[in-house]
């Protein structure tokens, strides 16, 4: 039975492959058939594969050795364990209704075989992420994850401002994967193994032991964990690199879906809860990763506080969300991190694909000032977008709430010593997340239209082939809290050691609900109640005010840093120099002194017969006084 | 009976004759003239070469080097002629085109 599960990565791939060769020939509704149904049967396959799993077995499988060369053995192999079975049912699960979804909202583009063709290819890299029993493949579905989003956010690549974000998403990932690359590396040469299950059994070997690094004794362990969480940061978007994610958006909404709820972003929280072995081994590591993600929670949720545009707002959202999940890997409850990446990955895909509902009524309009009162026209795509608003904002019941508050639980409880700051800081997160989804709400879908009467007439609910996948998520957002992730990665992943007493645990609950009503509360008062508060207190605060909304002037800094340097020196000195002055001196200098030598011996050529005739006697005479004189 | 050394000189003075020309002349038709001299000198050696040695291979060597020669001056004179008609050029020293 085990050699059947490679079927999951079958179906996306010969979809893919299918929709790319020979989709454009087809008319859509074959390429709609062939690209949701393949991630059906994955979807399929990959249910037997986690039932399987809920029996209590691990299904690993080597289909074949991939790379054989002297110590490095790769086979290509799977491994189906909790925590595969988990990021199986997400990937599939959310990815088909995003393809079903994708259906009505990508009708009539031109590209839309091709859209099929990198959607399925997509899912295809996050399965083999997700489902290999190596470093490489996990390597290999992480770039390839990577190389989907380029094709993905520079989908409409005749629009200047999309090819560019392909390229910065695309660019920036390298910087991050060139990290992850090194960690591997680091890894293989330390214990010779790149299997998972080898490498957890060879890791206590090498605990304790220092690398020399320029003179510095470092931990081996820790460089290793750190340079891997090097990629984790690139490709899940946290600070210093989530400059990408924002940018993204310039994509058709339903890949900022996939790429947000299913696929990509969710990686590193993956590939850190996969390694928990290695990182639970080095102290540092783990209070990088917690405090970089409870910092980038904080710290994106503050921009997404003022943005204008409702993709923006929502992709900041996720930078925050996948904050909270590395901030509670770093606090070793690396379940509690898996179960918020479960949860998260039905409430952002609905909050995306609601955006992508509004932004189709609204004919491609973000700005959600110049929104408003849309509830009435549209009111599945608004029920189902409060649904997800109420559970991205914890509230009782639904499941945002479960993993959120199991987050703020394990952090506050938590044996670590950052592990009170990272509760304070996710607890007034909460409260920001609150109000940016609600400031959302009110402001596009409560109060009075603020565009053109005409635009108004325009608005309309989405066909039923986008709200069916809308409603099925909102049911989704609200039930799939009621399975206990964590108690069931628990075996996998480890119980984390607490220390406050489980009477705490209701006060700690009690908090994050008050931020969250708070949130909502303050949303309701600035947009509903009193619309000129928000005028007032931008004029007030102006100066924050303006730094939140040129986020941080980050982009600005990096351009001064990075972009700005990198062009100059490849002006200045790759153009003036290497290319000009090496490269083509070389290519024009050789035919250039070919030339000056044969200027000294051309004169020969007279071109004169006479003179040929001349040569020629000569050179008999030299030939027959030659031989006289023998 | 002429001795072959008589022969030989007659063959010598013309080959000069013919080469000398062949160097000195511009004149296109007149260089080809002097060459016709030159291969008639070598066909005189042949011949008394093949006479006093009793031997027939030369002759025949005579009759070939003639019909090349006469195949050769064919060639010859369509270049000149074709030189002449398109550059109205039948001066060796004024045909440097080549010159490198």
């Amino acid at each position: 039975m085990k050699e059947y599960y490679i079927l999951i990565l079958l179906f996306p791939l010969a979809g893919f492959l299918f929709n790319i060769l020979i989709g454009r020939f087809l008319s859509t509704k074959w390429v709609s058939c062939i690209g949701t149904f393949s991630i059906f049967g994955s979807l399929i396959v990959s249910i037997f594969a986690i039932l399987e799993v809920f029996q209590g077995k691990t299904i690993e499988y080597n289909v074949y050795t991939w790379i054989l060369s002297d110590d490095l053995k790769i086979s290509f192999g799977y491994l189906i364990d909790q925590l595969t079975a988990v990021m199986l049912f997400v990937v599939c699960f959310v990815g088909w209704l995003i393809h079903i979804y994708s259906v009505g909202y990508m009708h009539g583009d031109p590209g839309y075989s091709r859209y099929f063709a990198y959607l399925n290819l997509f899912v295809f890299s996050m399965l083999l992420l997700v489902m290999g029993n190596n470093l490489v493949m996990l390597y290999f579905g992480w770039e390839a994850v990577g190389l989907c989003s380029y094709f993905l956010i520079g989908f409409w690549y005749e629009k200047k401002s999309a090819s560019d974000a392909g390229k910065k998403a695309f660019i920036v990932n390298r910087v991050g994967d060139f990290g992850f690359a090194l960690g591997i590396f680091l890894l293989f040469i330390s214990v010779y193994s790149l299997n998972y299950t080898d490498v957890f059994q060879k890791i206590p070997e090498i605990q304790g032991k220092t690398l020399n690094l320029l003179g510095w004794h470092v931990d081996l362990i820790t460089l290793i964990t750190l340079l891997l969480f090097c990629g984790a940061v690139g490709k899940s978007a946290q600070i210093p690199l989530y400059v990408w994610l924002p940018d993204a958006m310039e994509g058709p909404t339903p890949v900022s879906a996939l790429i947000h709820a299913a696929t990509m972003v969710t990686a590193g929280v993956f590939m850190v809860s996969r390694l928990s072995p290695l990182y639970n081994l080095s102290e540092v590591a783990l209070a990088v990763v917690a405090i970089t993600g409870t910092v980038t929670a904080f710290y994106s949720a503050t921009i997404g506080l003022v943005q204008r545009d409702i993709k923006r707002i929502i992709a900041y959202s996720t930078i925050s969300q996948i904050g909270y999940m590395f901030a509670a890997c770093g606090v070793v409850a690396y379940g509690a991190g898996v179960f918020h990446l479960y949860t998260h990955a039905f409430f952002k895909a609905l909050l995306f694909l609601g955006a992508g509902s509004v932004m189709h009524a609204m004919a491609g309009q973000l700005d959600i000032y110049k929104m408003g009162g849309l509830k009435k026209k549209m009111p599945i795509t608004y029920i189902t977008f409060l649904i997800a608003a109420l559970t991205i904002s914890g509230i009782p019941g639904l499941s945002g709430f479960f993993s959120k508050d199991e987050i703020l639980w394990y952090a506050f409880a938590s044996a670590k010593p950052y592990g009170k700051f990272v509760w304070i800081l996710l607890t007034i997160t909460a409260a920001l997340t609150a109000f940016y989804t609600f400031r959302i709400v009110f402001v596009a879908f409560h109060g009075k239209f603020r565009g053109t009467e005409e635009e108004f007439k325009h608005v309309h609910e989405a066909p039923s082939i986008m709200t069916i996948p809308l409603i099925v998520l909102a049911f989704g957002s609200i039930l799939v809290g009621y399975f206990s992730i964590p108690h069931f990665l628990d075996p996998l992943l480890g119980e984390p050691k607490l220390v406050a007493p489980d009477e705490q645990k209701k006060m700690v609950m009690a908090f994050s609900i008050i931020a969250g009503l708070l949130g909502i509360a303050i949303a309701w008062y600035m947009y509903l109640a009193k619309p000129t508060i928000p005028e007032k207190l931008t004029n007030t605060f102006k100066g924050v005010y303006k730094i939140l909304w040129n986020k941080y002037y980050v982009d600005e800094l990096y351009s001064f840093l990075f972009v700005k340097p990198t062009l100059w020196i490849s002006y200045k000195f790759i153009e003036r120099f290497t290319d000009i002055r090496i490269i083509e001196g070389i290519v024009n200098g050789v035919p250039a002194l070919i030339y000056k030598i044969s200027r000294l011996i051309r004169p020969v050529q007279t071109g004169q017969i006479q003179h040929y005739a001349i040569f020629m006697i000569l050179g008999i005479i030299v030939f027959v006084l030659m031989i006289l004189s023998m | 009976m002429i001795p072959l050394s008589w022969y030989l000189i007659l063959s010598a003075t013309l080959f000069s004759i013919g080469l000398i020309g062949f160097i000195i002349r511009r004149d296109l038709i007149v260089m080809l003239m002097c060459l016709e001299i030159m291969f008639n000198a070598v066909n005189v050696a042949f011949a008394s070469f093949s006479y006093y040695n009793a031997n027939l291979t030369g002759q025949i060597f005579v009759l070939f080097s003639i019909a090349i020669a006469a195949s050769e001056a064919v060639i010859g004179l369509a270049i000149v002629l074709a030189i002449v008609r398109n550059t109205g050029i039948n001066h060796s020293d004024e045909i440097n085109s080549l010159r490198g």
